[in-house]
C-alpha cells in the first residue's frame, strides 16, 4: 500500500468518524436506524442451485449484502503441490464485485489482504466440518462473489458456502451458520450493517454448528470488554440458530422441488 | 415490510455518492398511551391526565414540529408542558440541525415527569410516507408529521369513542397549519397555544423573550487582568479599558495582542474601580505580539517592574453562564399596574460582568428580587430567586454565581444507590478479592461533627521491630461504577463544597455519610494502603488491597490528642495512636528536610447561632498535633499511590503537581521584608522553607504567619494533570517537596480521588480494564472557589449593623490606598488614601503620597511624617456598607483609625459623621457608574 493510499484511507476514515458523531445507532425507543430492534436479523433471502455449470451453488441476501457461491468438486487437484494424500484440499476464493460498494469503485484484486483473510477464515471454518477424508487427494473449490456490500462479509460468505456445499452434495457433519453481533453503548446489536460497523462498534462474528451447539469460528478485530463477550456471543449464537432455520427450510423446499422434477409423473 | 431508502449524499470532498439503506416498517410500534387497550406496550409513557387549556378543554397530547423545538425550546422545557409526543421525524431533524437543542430534548425525554414519548413514525407501517415527486424534503417531513398526528387521533378515538384524548399539532408554519386543519386535525401556533395556558402566564414572557430580543450591553469596568501563557512562562497580562476589552466577559478564552512595551502599565497599579479586584480571566494567549520580554535580560529597572499590557483581539470561546443580578430601579419606567413589556437593566452581582438589558413584562414584580439572567446571544430567561438580603437567597446566589450544582440529587442518580438502602451490610458476597482486616485496631481521627469519614488508620508492631501501618480509605468506587448516572453526577459536581452553614455533597447522603463513611463499629468496605515502616519511618515495602474493615473508634482531633497525653491510658488503641504520632513526627521532619513548606491561609471558623444559623462569632481554625498526624499519613498514602499508578499507567495517570513559583512575585515580597533584615530565597523549596523559618520577629508572633500567607499567594495553584502530557521533571509538587503526588484519600468528597481509586484498582488487578475516565477535572478548581467565597458572605452578615475596630496588617500598598488583613476575622479589605470626594471637601488636608522607592504611602501631618509600609500594624474600623445601589450589593468597608492621618483616619468621636460620609461616598461612586 502506498503512502498516498494510506493517507486516502485515513481521510475517508476521518470523514466517516466525523459523520458518525451525529449518528445515533439506537433511538430512544430501542429501534435501530433501519427500524430493526437490537436483537433482530436483517431479512434473509436465499436460493440454492442458481448456476447450472457449478456442482453446487447458492445465492443469499442478508439485507443489502448479497453473495453468490459456487462449489466445484470434489475433483482432481490441479497442482501436484496441493495434493494432500489422506484428505481433500479445500480451496476458497472470495472476490468483491467492483460494483458492490457505491462509494468505492476501486477494483479489488483477489489477492487483497482483507479478502484473503476472510477466505482463510472460511476455509478454517469448513475444514473440520466437511468430511474431507472421504476424498483423499482431491480438491473442493468454493468460489464466493460479493455482489453487494452492506456489512457482515464473513457471515454471509459462510452461510452461502454452506448452502452451496449442501447443493453440491458434499458430505458435511452438520450445517455451519454464521452471524455477527456487536456492542454499542451497552446495547448488544445483532447482525450489524455497514453503517453500524463503521461507527467503531466492536463486531464479533460467530460460526456455529446449530445441532451440536459448537462454535467453529470466533472472529473479532477490535477490543471488547470481557464482561460483554459472553452476552455478545450468546446473541450471535441465537442469530445463527435463526439463520439455520431459514437455510434448512430452503434446503428442504429445494429437495422437495428436485424430487418432484425427477419423479416421472 | 421492507422499504429501501436511497438518497444522494455529498461527501466532504464534494463527490456525490448514492447511499442505499434498508428501512424496515413495523407493526409493533405502540402508541404508549396509558389507557390503550389495542397496543401491547409494557410501560406507557403518556398519561391519561394530560394537559387542558382554555382553548382545548379536553385532555390532549402535544405534537410540536421541528421549528418549535428549534425556536421555543425554553417553552417546551417549562414544567407546565407535559405529555408530549415527539415524532421521530422531528427528533432526527433536530439532531442534524442543532446538537445543543437535541441534547436538551434528550434530557426532556429522559425526564419521567415530563412524559415525552418518541413515536417512531418513520418505522410505523401506517404512518410511513414516501417522498412524492417534486416534493421538498421539508414538505415531506411536514406531511410525515401530519400523517402520524392523523394516525394518533384516529387511534385515540378507537380506544375510547366517547371521551377520547385529542392530539394537537404545534407549528409556527402557517402553510402546515392550514393543511393540517384541512385534514381535520387541530393545529395551533405556539403563541396561540401558550396564551391559552392561563395558569402559567409567565410562559408568555419566556416565549416573547426567546423569539424577539433587542438590547445592548454596557461594559462598565475598565480593568481586568489575564493569566496567560507566553512562551511557556505564565504571566499576567493587564487589559485596560473598555475598548481593549472588546466585549470579552469573565471566563472567556480570548486572543490577546501585547501592546508595545512603551505602553505597558507600571505596577503597583492604582485602583481604578472602587476596590481591588483580582479579575482572573483565565485566558489562553494566542501569541500575536512578539515575546520580547523573555529574551531581553538587560531591561531597565523601570520596565522590569511594568506589567505586560495588551488588548483583546478576538474571543476564542465564550464562557457564558447564568448570572445573578438585580434590576436597576432607575431603568424601570412603567407603573405598578402596567403589564407592557419593557427593557430593563440588570446589574449582575459579579462586578466583572457587564450590565445586561432584558425585556420583561414583570419588571414591577421582579424589582427588589435577585434574578438569574442568562446571556444567550442576548438575554434569554430570568427567574426570581428570592428577596435580597435573606441569607438563604444569598447563599443560593453565591452557589449559582460559582456554578455549583446545589440541587437535590435526581431520582435517576438515587436509583443507582444500593437497593438495600440504610440496611446495606457487608456480607460474604463482598469478601472475595478483599483482605479481611476487621480484627485490626483501626480508628479514624477527624474534626468534630464530621460525618463523611474518608480515612482511618492502624498500626501494629511486627516481630522484626518494624511497624505495619495501614491507611484505609472509603471504597467509594464499589458503589459508584463508571457510566452510571451517579458517576456522571459526581463528576459534574466534582467535589463536596463546604459552606459555613451547609454542605453540598458530591455523593448522595446515603453513601457519603453512611455506607462509604468509615464509621466506628460497623463493617465497611475500604481501599487499604499498608506499609512496613522501620522505627525511623523508612518505607520497607508497600501493599495496596481492597479490604473490609471495622473501625474501633472515630475520634476527634481533640479526643485523639487527649489519648496521647493521658499517660494512664495503656490500651492497644491508645498505644497505636502514640506510635503513629511518633512516626508522623519523623515523617514530618523528613519532609521538612526535603524542603516542604509550611504554608498558611487565614481560615476562619464561624460559630453559628443555633436557631437562626446566623454567625455569632468567628475564630481562626486551630491546628493540633493530631491534625498533623493524619495529614502526614495521608500525604504518604497519596505519594505511594501516585508512584504505583504511574508505574502501571505512565501515560494516563491522574496526578497533581504544584509548579515552582514565579520569581517576580516573591521578589517583591522579598524586597518588602528587607526592611526587617530578612530575605526570601526561592531557588528551591528547601531554601524558601528555611528563609521563611528565619523570618521571625519575637515581639510580633503574627509576622511569620502573615509572611507565609503572602508567600502562599505568590505561589502557583496546584493543578491536576494527566501524566502523559508532561515530562517527569515537571511532575514535582513544590509545596510538599514530593517528586510525584496525587489525590487518593478523600473519594467521598473529591471526584479526582474516585478516578485515582479506579486507576489503582486496575493497577493492582491486572484483569480489570480501564477506560478513558480521566476527563473533566477543570471544573474542580471552580468549585473550590465557592468555599472561600462563602466565608466572605458570612463575614458580611456578621458585621451587618456593627462597627468594629481591630488590629490589622498591611499586606499590599497601592498608589491610592492599601490593603489590610484583619487576622481576627481572616478578612481583607482596602483602605483608600485618596478619593476625588475627600480632597474636594477639605483642600487643606495633607496629601497622602505614594513613594515608589520603598513602596509606601507617606503623609506629612503637623506632628511629623506618617508612613504606611507593608507589614505595618494598623487599627481599622470595619463596617458593612448597606446602601450601595439600594442595598443590593453589600460590601465591607474598612477605615483607618491608627496611625492617625487627618482627613484619612476616623477616630472614635467622629464615628457618626464618618459613617455618613462613607455612605455618601460609596453611593455617589456607584451612581456615577450607572449613569455613564
Amino acid at each position: 500500500m502506498s503512502i498516498a493510499d494510506t493517507y486516502r484511507i485515513i481521510t475517508v476514515l476521518l470523514t466517516l468518524i466525523s459523520l458518525m458523531s451525529r449518528q445515533e445507532l439506537i433511538g430512544p425507543q430501542g429501534l435501530r436506524q433501519d427500524g430493526r430492534r437490537a436483537n433482530e436479523l436483517r431479512k434473509i433471502k436465499c436460493k440454492p442451485s442458481v448456476l447450472s455449470q457449478a456442482d453446487g451453488s447458492a445465492y443469499i441476501e442478508q439485507g443489502n449484502t448479497k453473495c453468490l457461491a459456487a462449489v466445484y468438486g470434489p475433483r482432481e487437484t490441479r497442482q501436484k503441490a496441493q495434493v494432500i494424500h489422506n484428505k481433500a484440499n479445500i480451496n476458497v476464493e472470495i472476490s468483491l464485485a467492483p460494483f458492490s460498494m457505491p462509494q468505492e469503485r476501486k477494483k479489488r484484486s483477489k489477492s487483497d489482504r482483507r479478502l484473503l483473510e476472510i477466505a482463510s477464515a472460511v476455509k478454517q471454518t469448513f475444514e473440520p466440518i466437511i468430511m474431507t477424508s472421504l476424498f483423499a487427494r482431491s480438491q473442493i473449490d468454493i468460489y464466493l462473489q460479493i455482489l453487494q456490500f452492506d456489512g457482515g462479509t464473513i457471515q454471509i460468505c459462510i452461510n452461502a458456502a454452506t448452502l452451496a456445499l449442501i447443493d453440491a452434495g458434499i458430505p458435511m457433519q452438520e450445517y455451519v451458520c454464521a452471524c455477527s453481533a456487536g456492542c454499542h453503548e451497552n446495547h448488544i446489536l445483532l447482525d450489524l450493517n455497514n453503517t453500524e460497523e463503521m461507527a467503531d462498534t466492536p463486531e464479533l462474528t460467530v460460526a456455529l454448528l446449530p445441532k451440536s451447539g459448537k462454535f467453529t469460528l470466533l472472529q473479532m478485530d477490535s477490543r471488547l470488554h470481557v464482561d460483554k463477550l459472553e452476552p455478545v456471543m450468546n446473541l450471535a449464537a441465537l442469530g445463527c440458530k435463526e439463520i439455520y432455520e431459514t437455510l434448512d427450510e430452503t434446503v428442504r423446499e429445494n429437495v422437495k422441488d428436485l424430487f418432484q422434477k425427477s419423479s416421472p409423473y | 415490510m421492507l422499504q429501501s431508502k436511497s438518497f444522494l449524499k455529498r461527501t466532504k470532498k464534494g463527490n456525490a455518492i448514492k447511499v442505499v439503506q434498508e428501512h424496515y416498517l413495523r407493526d409493533d410500534i405502540w402508541c404508549s398511551v396509558e389507557c390503550c387497550t389495542l397496543c401491547l406496550q409494557t410501560e406507557p409513557v403518556l398519561s391519561t391526565s394530560a394537559l387542558l387549556t382554555k382553548q382545548i378543554p379536553r385532555p390532549h397530547y402535544i405534537v410540536p414540529d421541528t421549528n418549535v423545538f428549534m425556536n421555543q425550546i425554553d417553552v417546551v422545557e417549562h414544567p407546565a408542558l407535559h405529555d408530549v409526543i415527539v415524532m421521530q421525524t422531528v427528533y432526527e431533524e433536530l439532531r442534524h440541525l442543532s446538537l445543543p437543542i437535541y441534547n436538551r430534548l434528550r434530557a426532556l425525554i429522559n425526564d419521567q415527569k415530563k412524559r415525552f414519548y418518541v413515536f417512531s413514525n418513520e418505522h410505523h407501517r401506517d404512518t410511513y410516507i414516501q417522498r412524492l415527486k417534486d416534493e421538498s424534503p421539508n414538505d415531506r417531513n411536514d406531511r410525515a408529521i401530519r400523517s402520524a398526528v392523523k394516525w394518533y387521533s384516529t387511534h385515540l378515538k378507537k380506544i375510547n369513542k366517547e371521551n377520547h384524548i385529542e392530539v394537537v399539532l404545534l407549528t409556527d408554519d402557517v402553510g402546515n397549519r392550514t393543511k393540517a386543519q384541512e385534514e381535520g386535525l387541530s393545529a395551533f401556533s405556539v403563541r396561540e397555544y401558550v396564551e391559552g395556558m392561563t395558569d402559567t402566564p409567565e410562559l408568555v414572557d419566556v416565549l416573547e423573550n426567546s423569539s424577539n430580543v433587542e438590547g445592548d450591553k454596557k461594559v462598565p469596568y475598565e480593568e481586568g487582568s489575564i493569566f496567560s501563557n507566553v512562551d511557556g512562562v505564565e504571566t499576567q497580562v493587564m487589559i485596560l479599558g473598555r475598548p481593549c476589552l472588546n466585549r470579552a466577559i469573565q471566563g472567556d478564552v480570548v486572543a490577546v495582542q501585547l501592546l508595545p512595551k512603551s505602553e505597558w502599565l507600571r505596577t503597583p497599579t492604582a485602583v481604578v474601580v472602587e476596590e481591588e479586584e483580582e479579575a482572573n480571566v483565565t485566558a489562553d494567549l494566542k501569541e500575536d505580539g512578539e515575546p520580547k520580554e523573555q529574551n531581553d535580560d538587560l531591561e531597565s529597572e523601570a520596565l522590569e517592574s511594568s506589567q505586560p499590557t495588551g488588548k483583546v483581539v478576538g474571543i476564542i470561546k465564550r464562557n457564558w453562564r447564568p448570572y445573578c443580578g438585580f434590576i436597576s430601579k432607575k431603568s424601570v419606567k412603567s407603573s405598578a399596574t402596567s403589564t407592557f413589556a419593557e427593557n430593563v437593566l440588570v446589574i449582575p452581582m459579579d462586578r466583572r460582568i457587564p450590565y445586561i438589558y432584558i425585556r420583561t413584562r414583570q419588571a414591577q414584580n421582579l424589582m427588589g428580587q435577585r434574578i438569574l439572567v442568562s446571556i444567550d446571544s442576548w438575554p434569554k430567561n430570568s427567574t426570581a430567586l428570592g428577596a435580597a438580603g435573606d441569607k438563604s437567597t444569598e447563599t443560593e446566589v453565591l452557589l449559582l454565581e460559582h456554578d455549583v450544582p446545589f440541587q437535590e440529587f435526581a431520582a435517576q442518580v438515587l436509583n443507582d444507590l444500593p437497593v438495600e438502602g440504610e440496611a446495606w451490610k457487608v456480607t460474604e458476597v463482598h469478601l472475595p478479592g478483599r483482605a479481611d482486616l476487621r480484627h485490626l485496631n483501626i480508628c479514624s481521627i477527624d474534626p468534630p461533627g464530621c460525618t463523611d469519614i474518608d480515612d482511618a488508620l492502624h498500626v501494629r508492631p511486627l516481630p522484626n521491630g518494624n511497624y505495619e501501618v495501614g491507611v484505609h480509605i472509603a471504597d467509594v468506587t464499589h458503589f459508584v461504577k463508571p457510566f452510571t448516572s451517579m458517576d456522571e453526577e459526581a463528576a459534574n459536581r466534582g467535589t463536596t463544597v463546604y459552606l459555613v452553614n451547609k454542605r453540598i455533597d458530591m455523593l448522595p447522603e446515603l453513601l457519603g455519610t453512611n455506607l462509604c463513611s468509615l464509621r466506628s463499629n460497623v463493617d465497611r468496605l475500604a481501599f487499604s494502603c499498608i506499609w512496613e515502616l522501620t522505627p525511623e519511618a523508612e518505607i520497607v515495602n508497600v501493599n495496596f488491597t481492597k479490604s473490609v474493615i471495622s473501625s474501633k473508634a472515630s475520634l476527634t482531633y481533640e479526643e485523639a490528642q487527649m489519648l496521647i497525653d493521658d499517660t494512664r491510658k495503656q490500651d492497644d488503641l491508645t498505644k497505636g495512636i502514640r506510635i503513629l504520632n511518633q512516626l508522623a513526627k519523623k515523617l514530618h521532619k523528613k519532609r521538612l528536610d526535603r524542603g516542604a513548606i509550611t504554608l498558611a491561609s487565614p481560615e476562619v471558623r464561624f460559630q453559628l447561632d443555633f436557631d437562626s444559623q446566623d454567625p455569632v462569632d468567628v475564630e481562626m481554625k486551630e491546628l493540633r498535633e493530631t491534625n498533623a498526624l493524619v495529614e502526614e499519613f495521608m500525604l504518604l498514602a497519596n505519594i505511594s499511590v501516585a508512584e504505583k499508578i504511574f508505574s502501571k499507567f505512565p501515560a494516563s495517570s491522574l496526578l497533581r503537581r504544584h509548579p515552582s513559583p514565579t520569581p517576580t512575585k516573591l521578589k517583591e515580597l522579598s524586597n518588602a521584608i528587607n526592611r526587617f533584615n530578612f530575605s526570601l530565597e526561592f531557588e528551591t523549596s528547601k531554601a524558601l522553607a528555611d528563609s521563611l523559618d528565619r523570618a521571625v520577629i519575637p515581639d510580633n508572633p503574627y509576622f511569620n504567619k502573615l509572611l507565609r500567607i503572602l508567600t502562599t499567594r505568590g505561589m502557583m495553584q496546584a493543578v491536576y494533570f494527566c501524566s502523559g502530557t508532561l515530562q517527569f521533571q515537571d511532575f514535582r509538587h513544590y509545596g510538599l517537596a514530593a517528586e510525584i503526588y496525587t489525590h487518593f484519600t478523600s473519594p467521598i468528597r473529591r471526584y479526582s480521588d474516585v478516578i485515582v481509586h479506579r486507576l489503582l484498582h486496575a493497577a493492582i488487578n491486572s484483569e480489570k480494564n480501564y477506560g478513558q475516565e480521566l476527563v473533566d477535572i477543570n471544573k474542580m478548581q471552580k468549585l473550590c472557589d465557592a468555599s472561600r467565597n462563602s466565608v466572605e458572605l458570612h463575614t458580611n452578615i456578621f458585621f451587618k449593623g456593627k462597627i468594629e475596630q481591630d488590629e490589622g496588617y498591611v499586606t499590599r500598598v497601592l498608589k491610592n490606598g492599601f490593603i489590610v488583613l484583619v487576622p481576627k476575622y481572616g478578612i481583607e479589605g482596602i483602605v483608600y488614601s485618596s478619593s476625588a470626594n475627600s480632597t474636594a471637601k477639605s483642600p487643606t488636608t495633607p496629601q497622602v503620597v505614594y513613594n515608589p522607592h520603598n513602596n509606601s504611602l507617606e503623609s506629612v501631618t503637623p506632628s511629623g511624617t506618617v508612613s504606611i509600609n507593608l507589614f505595618d500594624k494598623v487599627i481599622v474600623q470595619i463596617t458593612v456598607d448597606e446602601d450601595l445601589v439600594g442595598g443590593m450589593r453589600q460590601k465591607m468597608k474598612m477605615e483607618l483609625v491608627s496611625p492617625f492621618i487627618p482627613g484619612l483616619s476616623v477616630s472614635d468621636n467622629n464615628l457618626r459623621k464618618k459613617e455618613a460620609r462613607i455612605d455618601d461616598e460609596g453611593g455617589n461612586g456607584k451612581r456615577m457608574r450607572i449613569d455613564d
